[in-house]
């Protein structure tokens, strides 16, 4: 299995081909539906997003409370298609990786192919298992959004799958 | 029969207890099938996910956290005893808070929004519920408790059928569905079929339709032979687990049927991930 690092390099960009199974290690920022449409409204108005996402990675995540003793709580993918509609206007601005589970639309798609991007999936509903590859989370901004508020995550050996690729290759077109 | 007294904490107690469990421990039927479909599979990423979802479930069951993130909407199908009093409180209340209670302390996730178009904020104790209540004879009530995750639920579809669609009709809705939900539901999918009854019963048989075990049949021989031959086509359309290909599609279809207008045939399929949370008891 290969081994990929976030922030992700250019060359490991390139690498990924629709399919592949990877393990990530490094940190990522966890953004869902009200934390992207927030980020969307500060983009449409000129304004700084909380978060420079350029080469960065975004989570499609809500996760459930850590119990005490825990780093996180269980924290798997939530299907990415409610985040198509914003997820162009961020690539634009640099961002490497999303992860999620499910389909894009293809205005994305073809955002990904533009930007030199890549969509990886983590098994949906694969949460408590997920959640062992979060070393440390820590609250970024939008605290008011409960689960939905942006968290920067150390992760380590985060099992993930290439879906789409950054020529466009798509795992669920078979 | 004479009025029995039930408290609003005994009542709150059992609905905190039925949300804790059923989103920590898989139920033995799905847990059975995900191991069954695990070993008939022939991809080599069909069968790692299915191990992925085994070990998942075992780590929740373990220690004791959600087996998905997603906790759901508490959704409730009571049966309640017109014999039933309720002590020292009203059963709503009695209800809320046992959700109030297992999603605070059984540290599930708050995943309801008060209005949902406009203030969209969260209530931050998952309330309020989804009630079905039924009076029913007797001086008991039945609770069967279900925590609904939305990336299926958002996967979920109804339909107006009319009776000159006939069973082909019911497949084929049934069918285009499955197949437009794709890879986004979490597949392997539990998938509920209402038929029947009018536009909300329909949806609300479907519903139920998917916290009936899976390893239960209709007990009519027609809908029970249907159930396997939807169920089988389904797992022909080659979507697999978490999407990636294979032949395990769905774990299981359960269809619930009610008498229906002369003019129509209401058809509703609910989709439901293979975390397909319920479970029940009686007080």
């Amino acid at each position: 299995m290969k081994k990929i690092g976030f922030p992700i390099t250019e060359e490991e960009i390139k690498g990924l081909k629709a399919g592949d199974r990877v393990l990530a290690s490094g940190y990522l920022y966890t953004a869902r539906d009200a934390a992207h449409k927030r980020m969307y409204e500060l983009i449409q108005n000129g304004e700084e997003l909380p978060v420079d996402v350029n080469g960065q990675t975004i989570y499609y995540v809500g996760a459930a409370p850590a119990k005490p003793g825990y780093a996180v709580g269980p924290c798997g993918p939530t299907s990415s298609y409610r985040m198509d509609k914003y997820a162009p206007s961020l690539l634009d601005r640099g961002l490497k990786v999303m992860i999620g589970k499910g389909m894009r639309n293809d205005e994305v798609i073809e955002s990904m192919v533009r930007n030199g991007a890549v969509y990886l999936v983590a098994i949906g509903g694969a949460a408590a298992l997920i959640a062992k590859s979060i070393k440390k989370s820590e609250l970024i901004c939008y605290e008011d959004l409960g689960t939905e508020a942006i968290y920067r995550y150390e992760v380590e050996d985060m099992p993930l799958i290439v879906a789409i690729d950054s020529e466009g290759n798509n795992v669920y077109v078979r | 029969m004479d009025i029995r007294e039930i408290s609003a904490e005994e009542i709150t107690a059992a609905v905190k207890k039925l949300f804790m469990e059923c989103n920590y421990y898989a139920g033995d039927d799905i847990s059975q099938a995900i191991k069954t479909a695990q070993e008939n599979e022939e991809l080599q990423i069909a069968k790692d996910v299915l191990q992925q979802l085994i070990d998942n479930n075992e780590i929740a069951a373990r220690e004791q956290i959600p087996m998905c993130q997603d906790t759901g909407m508490a959704v409730l199908f009571v049966e309640y005893g017109d014999k039933v009093a309720v002590k020292d409180g009203s059963f709503r209340e009695a209800v809320e808070e046992g959700v109030r209670r297992a999603y605070v302390d059984g540290y599930l996730r708050k995943s309801v929004v008060t209005d949902p178009v406009f203030d969209r904020k969260n209530t931050k104790d998952n309330t309020p519920a989804v009630i079905h209540t039924e009076i029913v004879p007797g001086d008991r009530i039945h609770i069967v408790a279900g925590g609904k995750g939305f990336g299926s639920e958002n996967m979920s579809s109804v339909k107006m059928l009319t009776p000159s669609a006939g069973v082909e009709g019911v497949k084929k809705f049934v069918l285009d569905v499955v197949a437009h939900a794709g890879p986004n539901p979490c597949p392997p999918m539990v998938i509920g079929v209402g038929i029947g009854g009018t536009f909300e019963k329909a949806a609300q048989l479907a519903k139920r339709a998917t916290l009936r075990p899976i390893n239960t049949s209709n007990p009519d021989g027609r809908y029970a032979a249907l159930e396997e031959e939807l169920l089988s086509e389904i797992n022909k359309m080659g979507i697999g687990p978490a999407g990636l290909g294979g032949k395990t599609t769905a774990l299981g279809l359960n269809i619930e049927t009610y008498p229906t207008h002369i003019a129509g045939m209401p058809v509703a399929v609910n989709i439901c991930c293979h975390a397909c949370r319920h479970k029940e008891c009686t007080i």
